[in-house]
């Protein structure tokens, strides 16, 4: 492995001298209590009388719920469908033409469409109890036939998961750019591409404990949510509650990406609980509810052509993909979010003529399908990247040309590519030359003529992405969906000592908010972020807002905590100006303190004088006060983009299919970085799963439906030692639409490493006829694809 | 994911253990380290009504020599025998099969009786010792009783213990100077269990050789009189000879239709091999 060092690009914002402002590298201040054990989670909430809940899930994928036999003893202690009386089942629409609407039912009424699927709930004074008494209700279940797979669910005289659909499609979109321009084209390469059904696992899983005050008329649902606003709406409107009447407390969250960013059932049935039986209530997601109940993710298949001319430049793409979404529409996502957003991004940062894209989100007898890192990107770099690979081989170039020939070139910026996706800025080309030099091509080139001693085989693969990050209104008020984003809103309060406090909708679980914002609010203010407090996670104490996901929080919570800042420094600086006896007009804010010619006065002082000596003020001052609440939207709303080129250099093995990834370059440009080192950190976890998309994550499911990797024996994570010591090397091109010119980088590290990762493989195997066309690349895989082309070279010769 | 309720009991002496198992009649489960019975219990795979607790038996702790061979007692850990704690008698190949099975963390509560008793087709005992020519002492009040550990895994997750028996003891000979060890596995990742092992044990002055094909779907092919792999006899070129054919067969013979998977556990033999031959 190289050393890293000499690829770092470090660099402070200009307009920061402190050290704490937009570009510096500053510790997170939220590690010192997390690292320490001392953060709190929603299971380490404690409410006296509370008791744990434990479901009874289906075993069967799809069966007709014929009874539910609870022993006499625990009558008062399990629930049913039939007790929650008045509570609505979770309807995630969209208003995309010809969605198909699914209902799903908080405990399961009539059917089980999935395994895990929530039949019954018990209650009782700890989880071991609650679990005994779910092993002892008996369910009568009438097996039918399990939908599993998402190709053969389109086929006519299939089963049907949602019987009065007639089908088991929840939406078809088609899009086209007028493909019939590229079919003459010379190179026409086409394939079909998947990637496996995935767990989104983060370390700390699901979990609520609800609570009612019956002083404040107020249910309070504490919650491992990443969109506590939105898991409000959603309760209130699955219990006929008013928003008013539901607090959603998200304390600190373990890891969110995208699995905790939907209204569970088990919210629903857990609000009804504490409220009929007058004492809190908890329930805490098991690894084995997690893996196999509650949601998975990344499930897609494309039939995919590609066509070039003969020097490599693309001339379209045509692909038909299909999204496992399984068995039900996740609010507020909805069940066709994935594959619809297939169609508007394969494209991705190159350019071409001609496209065409038909989608299918299907339902199946699964779990539902939720966002997660990446949503579709990870999915449609792998499948178009694994393409371009093959086009470099027809058309007898380097990858690495093939891309450059056709990314989208820095003087073309701002771009609109052929599905209408806005580029603000950047230099793709530049990142893949960067990235191909830090690799080093020509040398690996070289290694691969010796060959190796050992007998493996080494390869490099290259991939590239865009991210298109805080994508506000009017992209999301075209899919029709319960969420639609509009401006973000911050508060902003100076303390009578002068510290601050920052009320935001957003969350943080691992993207470091509680320093970067922090860090926003300083670069305002001048305020010492030691004394900047965030609050967040908390519908009672933080504005509105659709919260964390889509990489949107710097952009949209950074722009709205400088908007709120900029105002509050202003009212400051009014009544430093009075302290002073200046006009306001020749009073500046500057580095925590307003300045005037004949003095100073600092943030503190005029926080004092305001809450604590109001006798100090004229009688003419502005009565706004110290606090306020601003909201922001950039000035346009279609979103940041964000990109990186990956390389990766690996040794097969081709006797045991072992994967070796040897060395990993990553050069990203995600405009102006607030904090660099969280950057950085965001970065290498998500490469971390990429690595586990690319070669150890899967989900398998037999014919009946069952989910076959129930423990993290058989669904197999990266650890330390599958994570590679990355190069990362910074480009910054600004953001001409956001504040400070920043852009979300939150999913990049996730979205290319499968298809670098699969190329690399790839190009170590293609002497030996072999292509591996699926993720994630297992040692089986490659054992049987190697022993596949030597038997058809065999009967060749 | 929490236990079906059990009693629970923690012995001071063996025979203490030996009645409690005896008067539980088949419904009691030993527990040394917990590290594949913690997470059985938890995911009620099992559901015992008495759990009996050996950790606190200081005689199946120790590690002794007796005639030429090492005897070591059923709690004796796998970070004792990677650490160098327990005395060594295969020159290094124990210490090296222990250092890397699973995670460090494993290892210092897993046991070598507790990882042979359960009889997980892809742990590494059951192959490596079985390579070894090691014996076990099962006992039970009715007595004692030895075994070859080949006889002692009869399948997956499936042992010759009888109820109210407990594995006392494991019995390894001494590794002769001529003889060669070679030990190879392919894992997912790392600490993870294998999805192949390859151990052998070649004396080529001996001319014997004994050979195992471990993590498959049952117990492990154990090759007692190996001439076979190594067209028909033991030698010093049996590097050279080793016949990727038969040992494909054997394979085949035990059910393994998938030829990838064949293929892998060919490979990871042919390593072990290699290594022995090093």
């Amino acid at each position: 492995m190289k050393e890293g060092a000499e690829l770092r690009n470090e660099r402070e914002f200009p307009s920061s001298k402190s050290g704490q402002g937009v570009g510096a590298r500053l510790p997170r201040k939220e590690d010192d209590r997390l690292m320490r054990g001392r953060g709190l989670y929603v299971g380490d909430v404690r409410l006296a009388g509370l008791k744990d809940v434990a479901f009874v899930r289906s075993p069967l994928a799809h069966a007709r719920i014929r009874g539910i036999h609870v022993p006499e003893r625990y009558r008062d202690r399990v629930f049913t469908a039939a007790d929650l009386v008045g509570i609505k089942p979770i309807r995630a629409v969209s208003g995309l033409p010809g969605f198909k609407i699914s209902e799903q039912p908080v405990l399961a009424t009539g059917k089980v469409r999935q395994v895990g699927e929530l039949v019954a709930m018990c209650l009782a004074p700890t989880r071991a109890e609650a679990e005994d008494i779910a092993a002892s209700v008996m369910l009568d279940l009438e097996e039918l036939p399990a939908i599993t797979d998402m190709l053969k669910a389109r086929e006519p005289d299939t089963a049907l998961v949602h019987e009065h659909w007639g089908d088991n499609v929840f939406l078809e979109t088609n899009y086209e750019v007028d493909i019939s321009a590229a079919l003459d084209a010379p190179i026409k390469v086409t394939r079909e591409i998947s990637t496996a059904r995935q767990c989104m696992s983060p370390l700390e899983g699901r979990g609520v404990v609800a609570t009612f005050d019956s002083r404040l008329d107020q249910l309070t649902l504490h919650s491992a949510a990443q969109m506590p606003h939105i898991t409000r709406s959603g309760l209130a409107e699955c219990l006929g509650m008013e928003e008013g009447q539901i607090r959603v407390i998200s304390p600190d969250v373990g890891g969110g990406f995208g699995h905790k960013g939907i209204l569970l059932p088990e919210e629903v049935c857990l609000s009804w609980l504490t409220m009929q039986r007058g004492h809190p209530v908890r329930w805490l997601e098991d690894r084995r509810e997690h893996l196999v109940a509650s949601s998975n993710c990344r499930e897609h298949h494309y039939k995919i052509t590609v066509y070039a001319d003969s020097d490599g430049t693309l001339r379209g793409i045509d692909c038909e993909a299909t999204v496992d979404s399984g068995a039900y529409s996740s609010y507020p996502f909805s069940a066709c979010l994935e594959a619809a957003q297939v169609a508007s991004i394969l494209p991705g940062p190159y350019k071409m003529p001609a496209y065409r894209c038909r989608t299918f989100s299907v339902a199946t007898n699964k779990c539902p399908i939720l966002p997660y890192r990446g949503v579709a990107r990870t999915g449609v770099c792998f499948a178009l990247e694994l393409m371009l690979d093959l086009v470099a081989a027809e058309a007898g170039l380097e990858p690495g040309e093939v891309r450059l020939r056709n990314l989208v070139r820095p003087e073309q910026m701002p771009f609109d590519n052929v599905t209408k996706k806005h580029f603000d800025s950047g230099d793709y080309p530049e990142a893949m030359r960067r990235a191909l030099a830090a690799i080093d091509i020509d040398a690996i080139r070289e290694k691969q003529k010796q060959g190796e001693a050992d007998g493996r085989r080494i390869g490099v693969g290259v991939s590239i992405y865009c991210e298109q990050a805080a994508h506000g209104t009017s992209v999301y008020s075209g899919w029709g969906i319960p969420m639609v984003p509009g401006h973000e809103q911050a508060s902003a309060r100076l303390t009578p000592d002068g510290g601050l406090e920052l009320r935001v909708g957003v969350h943080s679980h691992g993207q470091g908010m509680e320093t970067t914002l922090a860090q926003v609010a300083h670069e305002i203010l001048g305020v010492d972020v030691a004394h900047i407090r965030i609050m967040l996670g908390d519908t009672a104490m933080t504005p509105y807002s659709t919260g964390t996901w889509g990489s949107r929080s710097m952009v949209m919570a950074g722009g709205a905590v400088a908007t709120a800042c900029r105002e509050l420094g202003e009212r400051a600086r009014r009544i430093g100006a009075k302290l002073l006896q200046h006009d306001p007009a020749s009073v500046v804010l500057q580095n925590g303190e307003v300045r005037g010619v004949n003095g100073s006065v600092s943030l503190k002082a005029i926080a004092h004088t305001w809450y604590r000596r109001p006798q100090d003020l004229p009688a003419d001052v502005d009565p706004g006060g110290l606090e306020v609440t601003q909201g922001y939207k950039p000035v346009r709303d279609s979103g940041t983009f964000s990109y990186a080129a990956h390389a990766a250099v690996v040794a097969v093995d081709p006797d045991l299919g072992e994967v070796e990834i040897l060395d990993y370059v990553i050069v990203e440009d995600g405009g102006v970085l607030v904090n660099p080192l969280v950057v950085d950190g965001q970065i290498y976890g998500g490469l971390a799963q990429g690595i586990g998309t690319a070669l150890y994550e899967e989900m398998p499911f037999d014919a009946s439906g069952q989910p076959l990797a129930t423990t993290l024996a058989d669904y197999l994570l990266p650890g330390p030692t599958e994570v590679p010591a990355a190069r990362l090397d910074h480009m910054e091109t600004p953001s001409p639409y956001t504040q400070f010119g920043v852009k979300g980088i939150g999913e990049g590290g996730a979205i290319a490493p499968p298809a670098a990762i699969a190329n690399a493989v790839n190009d170590a195997l293609r002497p030996l006829g072999v292509e591996l066309m699926q993720s994630p690349i297992t040692p089986h895989r490659i054992v049987a694809a190697v022993l596949a082309a030597r038997a058809t070279e065999r009967s060749a010769a | 994911m929490k236990p079906a309720p059990f009693a629970y009991e923690r012995p001071r002496d063996l025979h203490a253990a030996l009645s409690m198992l005896a008067a539980s009649n088949g419904s009691a489960k030993i527990i040394a380290g917990g590290q594949s019975l913690g997470p059985m219990l938890n995911l009620r795979l099992v559901q015992p009504e008495l759990i009996v607790d050996i950790s606190g038996l200081a005689e199946l702790k120790r590690a002794e020599m007796s005639g030429g061979d090492l005897v070591l007692g059923a709690l004796v850990t796998h970070a004792d025998i990677e650490d160098g704690r327990a005395a060594d008698v295969t020159r290094g190949a124990m210490r090296g099969v222990a250092a890397n099975i699973a995670y460090r963390a494993v290892r210092n509560r897993g046991t070598i009786g507790g990882s042979l008793s359960h009889a997980d087709p892809a742990a590494d005992w059951i192959s490596a010792l079985a390579a070894l020519g090691a014996r076990v002492t099962l006992r039970s009040l009715a007595g004692a009783r030895s075994m070859a550990v080949e006889a002692f895994v009869v399948g997956a997750l499936e042992c010759a213990l009888h109820a109210g028996e407990i594995v006392e003891a494991v019995h390894v000979p001494a590794r002769a100077a001529s003889a060669h060890w070679g030990y190879a596995k392919s894992c997912r990742k790392t600490g993870e269990f294998a999805h192949a092992i390859g151990a052998v044990l070649i004396d080529p002055v001996a001319a014997s050789a004994r050979v195992v094909i471990g993590a498959i779907d049952t117990a492990p092919i154990v090759v007692t009189d190996a001439a076979e792999l190594f067209g028909g006899r033991i030698a010093a070129d049996y590097k050279q000879r080793f016949d990727v054919r038969v040992a494909d067969a054997l394979l085949a013979k035990a059910g393994i239709d998938d030829v990838a998977q064949r293929h892998i556990h060919v490979s990871v033999l042919k390593r072990a091999v290699q290594e022995a031959a090093a």
